[in-house]
């Protein structure tokens, strides 16, 4: 019995603080570069004038209505999409799960392309409104189906009603897309996943819906680590999972639906950055949310500005770059891993 | 089918009726489980046991009749209240990839916490205790799936321990084991009751194991019991004719004085 105190909060717990302090520098840092960088390189004085000092000069001008919205964007985006996959591979139990398995990029998809279809296609802002409400009508939607049936609610029905409402309104989507040219076109970026031209009222509009979303999931990590166990072992624990897998899924759908409704469906993040996290924190969720928080506002800021940078275009969609860079680097990482412990 | 008066009762079924969808699992079963003993539960695949286990611990609602834990109706009691009192461990338990025996220990503590409530030194002691009876103090940080069966089983009924519930119901324990390691976790169990003051009910399928190690044997068939009692009374050639419907015959076991069956 060499480890009389094995469990003693010491030396990794320590670790995990300068691990995350040294993640949200990094974080800053990055954010502060895609402000910066562009087709004008800003120096950080005038995006802090811009901010504080506002004159309205071109500069400014770019700083505030351009730059920051955008990058105010990618970090509300990216650390809703993180955490909330990881708190829907926690609830399903399923490593693969992202929150586009709840409905939620489907319906906010279908819901935002109606609108269109029958309004036109210069609605405003009015359909970052109905992504939501599409995101979270899905949700539920999968949420009741996946709770029927004899054996009451399991990971799998829920996993199985995601995955049949999702193809239903996907159809339903192209369907409609087909018959519409012009709505079409305008919502090719936005499936595509961009936070190309978002504007400061549209991140405001969302922002409280993720940010408590997020002050919410990390509450929560103790009770997803119990409830990741499985129905039975969670409720042996004196935990209801019925409840807690409820409370959980309010939070995805605050998250991932106020995500999808600003940044379109930026597919990987959600399922990429939990998985990374969990392979350097290890699976104790009080852990895994924050970290997820900002490897996922990290990892969609960062492959914005090489979107911008490398391919050159102002409006490259970020859900793409992500995808490009991101599958390998998961590859990489997975294989890496499986070595490892071979 | 009274039991040794010498040990009050920990947990009593009083009349319950089990459904499983519009199919009767269990009808009018009466079964009390004595404080502080290691009883077993024995019977044939479809026989009710891990029904049972799993009514008596609250995971699932019996259709008629009550549970009596400590003499209160489970019905009654929270979740968590239950949680505090009986620790549970069933058959194939799944952890998430990567959990550490730490991690799962720490959250036995689970129902002693509040949402926002800090972990205590109580805590600390509970999980350190759990770990050292166990013998898993050295493994504490290495990942579940990383482990043998034997010692993965060890840290889940540590887990349970560390919830400190005075009962621990376990369904079929030893099932995947190797005999090593299956001789271990008796061990371990049989220590928890003497030297803990556990009650222990586990499901077991080894008619001899459970002879050798429980000290309360309750034989069932369909839902219902046949015999129950100590090791003697309840095996005999006779109650396994019946229930498991093999011949054979019950010999004393050379090394523990326990009858030990041999099928003809």
């Amino acid at each position: 019995m060499t480890g009389r105190r094995p469990l003693r909060r010491t030396g990794a717990e320590g670790r995990r603080w300068l691990a995350f302090t040294a993640l949200l520098c990094l974080l800053v840092v990055v954010a502060m570069s895609a402000v910066a960088l562009g087709t004008i390189t800003m120096p950080f004085s005038t995006i802090a004038a811009a901010i504080f000092q506002f004159d309205g000069s071109r500069g400014h001008l770019l700083v505030t209505t351009i730059r920051l919205p955008r990058v105010i964007a990618a970090l509300l985006a990216g650390s809703a999409l993180a955490v909330s996959g990881a708190i829907m591979q926690a609830v399903t139990n399923n490593p693969l799960a992202s929150p586009g398995l709840l409905g939620i990029n489907a319906g906010a998809a279908f819901a935002v392309v109606c609108l269109m279809t029958v309004f036109g296609s210069s609605t405003g802002d009015i359909y970052i409104w109905f992504a939501l409400l599409g995101a979270a009508a899905a949700a539920i939607v999968v949420y009741a189906l996946g709770s029927l049936g004899t054996t009451g609610q399991s990971p799998l029905g829920l996993v199985l009603a995601g995955a049949i409402v999702a193809t239903f309104l996907t159809s339903l989507t192209t369907a409609v897309l087909i018959f519409d040219q012009s709505t079409l076109d305008a919502v090719r970026l936005w499936t595509a996943g961009s936070v190309t031209g978002r504007t400061m009222a549209q991140a405001r509009t969302v922002a409280p819906y993720i940010l408590t979303g997020l002050v919410a999931a990390l509450f929560l990590g103790r009770n997803l680590t119990a409830l990741s166990l499985g129905a039975d072992a969670s409720r042996s624990l004196g935990q209801n999972p019925v409840v807690w897998r409820g409370v959980s899924i309010a939070i995805i759908i605050l998250l991932a639906g106020g995500a999808v409704a600003l940044a379109g469906p930026i597919g990987f993040v959600g399922l990429v950055v939990p998985h990374i996290v969990r392979m350097s924190v290890g699976i104790d969720y009080r852990w895994v949310i924050p970290f997820s928080a900002l490897g996922g506002a990290l990892l969609v800021v960062t492959a914005d500005i090489a979107g911008r940078l490398v391919f050159g275009s102002q409006s490259f969609p970020v859900g793409v770059t992500i995808a490009l860079v991101g599958a390998p680097f998961f590859l990489y990482l997975a294989r890496t891993r499986l070595k490892a412990e071979a | 089918m009274a039991v040794d008066k010498e040990f009050p009762v920990k947990i009593a079924g009083k009349g319950v009726d089990i459904d499983y969808g519009p199919r009767r699992i269990v009808e009018k079963l009466d079964l009390e489980i004595p404080e502080r003993r290691f009883t077993a539960l024995i019977g044939p695949n479809g026989s009710g046991k891990s029904t049972i286990l799993r009514t008596f611990a609250a995971l699932m609602k019996p259709s008629g009749g009550s549970i009596l834990l400590d003499g209160r109706d489970v019905m009654e009691l929270s979740t968590r209240d239950v949680a505090r009192k009986v620790g549970v461990l069933l058959q194939g338990p799944v952890a998430p990839e990567g959990l550490t025996v730490a991690d799962l220990v720490r959250l036995g503590r689970y129902p002693h916490r509040s949402i926002f409530g800090r972990w205590s030194p109580e805590d600390q002691d509970a999980c350190d205790e759990a770990l050292m009876l166990t013998g898993l103090a050295d493994l504490s940080d290495r990942a579940l799936d990383s482990l043998s069966g034997g010692q993965r089983q060890r840290a889940w009924i540590a887990m349970t321990l560390a919830q400190q519930g005075e009962a621990i119901l376990l369904d079929e324990p030893t099932t995947y084991l190797d005999l090593e390691h299956q001789i271990e976790l008796m061990n371990l169990i049989t220590r928890l009751v003497a030297k803990h003051g556990k009650t222990v009910v586990a499901v077991l399928h080894d008619i001899n194991q459970a002879a050798r190690y429980a000290e309360h044997i309750v034989m069932l068939k369909d839902g219902r019991i046949t015999a129950a009692g100590g090791p003697e009374t309840v095996i005999s050639s006779e109650t396994i004719a019946d229930v498991f419907k093999v011949k054979t015959i019950v010999i004393r076991d050379p090394v523990a004085g326990t009858p030990l069956c041999i099928p003809l």
